[in-house]
């Protein structure tokens, strides 16, 4: 039995679940209540679970983010939305120095279960202050973990077992998949926060992507098969810690690999993928790892502009050809 | 180090698709000389190198598509040494993977020709060259693309330059009727004389006249470039071609003006003959300062075109038909032409036009000073 679902639904009934499966869990975050979130995402569950269980803040990331670690703190399992990742950063003293250092500094004593979700990345012309993919700024950090649900399957299924996890979590929903449409079991498939996906088999070479450039590099693979360049596609969908033994199984089979980051090529997430590729599979390269990242500017207003900034699959499917000297 | 750049062969070329490099590393090129040959939307273009120089690298892929202004390669000037220790073509390339199957194979790499990107060794080309049969070698040639590609392309970049052209260029337009008796006359005479292969067309004598008349007004020859007209040395005049597989293409006859007319005749002919078969030159593509369409060998009487951004005027050619015509008090029958002017109003002003007209008009009834 199966419904289609969009990515947004999805996630709207993995937390009517964890509402009402924990009586310690509640939702925090700019307009999520009466709104129903910048996204719609928590549309109706104020209505149907409270203002104590679903709570509009005021505009001010540093307090409402440090209030949900302090009520993780406090024993309570809070799911605190920002409304896209630029603005988190106004939240990262909390989030690094706080949430992800605590169990350490306090040799073990206090842990943070807390789950902050945030919108990420560009294509609804937002321009450069709600565009940005910063996801790699947290995975550079130890002491969260770092989700990047690329799936309807994955927005339905990833929240509860982040919930369960006794450390921070941070989860990235590219704001391009909330209308994503797919089939959706029912009951939901039960998914692990540890492994990458195959989510496409091949032997030519290996695409590697997360988030919101899944879609792009799946349609890329698809041209590419058209000329009978079987690309396989893996998801990371865990950006911390990385699943990097997925990553080179399948690079040991296809002998290149291609990283499709939304991120700034510098210091990117594909950096450290392909160096770690570099490091642990060089004798079974046969090509020089490659990359399509985003332009190195602020994401541009204009729509040709931001189009041209993007990772597409055009410029996917043109690097791979490259690397197969086709 | 001189950087050579893939030029824009015209305003409506974005990308183009590097299908033959013409040299290799270590080769002396000379101005002009072709070293690449690039399919753009419009043909496959030869691309002429710029200055006199040693190749030291060639950058760009074949199969590769890259924009306008990639650099494709990089030469040593002149007297220049290479760089020390930057040689990077120098060595074999060889992917990890393939350099130790061959140790495995006991194989010598300096016997395997290398297919991957930079022709670089690869697995595949170890494998090959290890096996007791060699394989017929795979075919180098990329997928074509179909004529209907080329014609949705082409029909595509012409759609991105005239409509630049009318969302920028305010044109106005002028019309003469210029009396052809005289050069007509003047041509029948000129061709008895003339074996069939060398006669002249009609053509030639337009061209030839366009080019004259722009010397008295320079104002319609030349390129509007970031707000500021620069008006041309020569007049190389852009031929509107059609192509059989539809749209067209406006390649140089260069230097129009300085030519006699049987090596422009001659000059004509190559460029059209080369424009059908896809094989212009980039100078070609690029250099045209005013456009010249004579669609009169279509059967229309008069034509007002869009001029080809950044040119800045455009004249048109209709049929020849014989007219009453009055001229001293009498009416006779006269051959004539509807001459068109299509031109940049922020560039020149209509009195302008009519003085370059007139003087096209009046170049015409001269024929043998042409």
């Amino acid at each position: 039995m199966s419904t289609r679902t969009s990515y947004r639904e999805a996630l709207r009934a993995a937390h009517r679940e964890a509402l009402q499966r924990d009586p310690r869990v509640f939702i925090m975050g700019e307009d999520v209540g009466l709104y129903g979130g910048s996204y719609a995402v928590t549309k109706g569950l104020y209505d149907e679970f409270g203002e104590a269980r679903v709570r509009d803040t005021p505009l001010s990331e540093l307090g409402f983010v440090g209030a949900g670690i302090g009520a993780a703190l406090g024993g309570m399992r809070p799911i605190v939305e920002v409304m896209t990742v630029n603005f988190s950063l106004l939240a990262l003293d909390p989030i690094v120095n706080t949430a992800a250092a605590l169990r350490h500094m306090s040799g073990g004593q206090y842990s943070v279960p807390v789950v902050i979700r945030m919108a990420s990345g560009a294509g609804r012309q937002l321009a450069a202050q709600h565009s940005h993919s910063l996801e790699v700024w947290y995975a550079h950090v130890p002491g969260i973990k770092v989700l990047a649900p690329a799936t309807v399957a994955d927005a339905r299924g990833m929240l509860w077992p982040a919930l369960q996890d006794p450390d921070p979590v941070v989860m990235f929903e590219h704001a391009q998949l909330y209308n994503l449409e797919d089939e959706l079991d029912d009951p939901p498939p039960v998914v692990d926060l540890v492994h990458a996906a195959v989510r496409r088999a091949g032997s030519a070479l290996t695409i590697v992507t997360y988030g919101g450039s899944l879609p792009r590099a799946l349609a890329a693979a698809q041209t590419l098969a058209a000329d009978g360049i079987e690309a396989e596609v893996i998801d990371l969908r865990v950006l911390r810690p990385l699943d990097i033994e997925t990553v080179l199984a399948s690079v040991r089979k296809t002998r290149r690999v291609l990283m499709v980051d939304e991120g700034w090529r510098t210091c990117s997430l594909a950096a450290e993928v392909l160096a770690r590729v570099a490091e642990d599979a060089f004798y079974e390269l046969d090509a020089a790892p490659a990359r399509v990242c985003s332009e190195e500017v602020p994401i541009p207003y204009a729509r040709h502009l931001e189009e041209a900034a993007l990772p597409s699959a055009p410029k996917i499917a043109a690097k791979a050809r490259q690397m197969l000297g086709r | 180090m001189i950087e050579f750049k893939l030029p824009s062969l015209g305003s409506d070329m974005d990308d183009g698709k590097l299908i033959a490099w013409h040299v290799r590393p270590g080769d002396a090129v000379k101005k002009g000389q072709v070293i690449a040959v690039v399919d753009t939307s419009k043909a496959a273009i030869d691309i002429e190198c710029w200055h006199d120089g040693v190749v030291h690298e060639l950058i760009t892929e074949l199969g590769q598509t890259i924009p306008v202004g990639t650099v494709m390669a990089r030469l040593l000037a002149p007297g220049e040494a290479a760089p020390v220790g930057a040689a990077p073509t120098s060595r074999q390339r060889v992917s990890p993977a393939a350099r130790q199957r061959a140790a495995e194979l006991g194989l010598d790499l300096a016997h395997v020709v290398g297919t991957g990107p930079q022709g670089a060794i690869g697995l595949e080309d170890v494998e090959r060259a290890a096996a007791p049969a060699p394989k017929p070698a795979a075919s180098a040639v990329s997928a074509a693309s179909t004529p209907a590609d080329r014609a949705a392309e082409m029909r595509k970049s012409i759609a991105a330059a005239m409509g630049r052209s009318k969302r920028e260029i305010p044109h106005y337009y002028l019309s003469e009727t210029v009396p052809m008796g005289r050069a007509l006359e003047w041509l029948r005479t000129a061709n008895a004389q003339r074996p069939v292969t060398t006669r002249l067309l009609p053509a030639v004598l337009l061209l030839k006249a366009v080019a004259l008349a722009v010397r008295d007004c320079p104002e319609m020859n030349g390129l509007f470039v970031d707000g500021a007209f620069t008006p041309a040395a020569a007049a190389h005049i852009g031929v509107a071609i059609s192509l059989r597989q539809g749209g067209l293409a406006a390649p140089a006859l260069h230097d129009a003006g300085s030519k006699g007319l049987d090596e422009l005749m001659r000059d004509l002919a190559d460029l059209v003959k080369r424009c059908r078969a896809g094989s212009l030159r980039s100078s070609e593509m690029s250099d045209p300062t005013i456009t010249v369409t004579n669609l009169g060998d279509q059967g229309v009487e008069s034509v007002f075109g869009v001029i080809y951004p950044p040119q800045v005027a455009l004249v048109g050619f209709g049929r020849v038909t014989e007219r009453p015509w009055a001229e001293a008090g009498r009416v006779t029958v006269m051959p004539a032409l509807t001459a068109s002017l299509s031109a940049d109003h922020r560039v020149s002003d209509g009195h302008r036009g009519a003085l370059f007209l007139a003087r096209l008009r009046d170049l015409l009834q001269r024929p043998e000073e042409l």
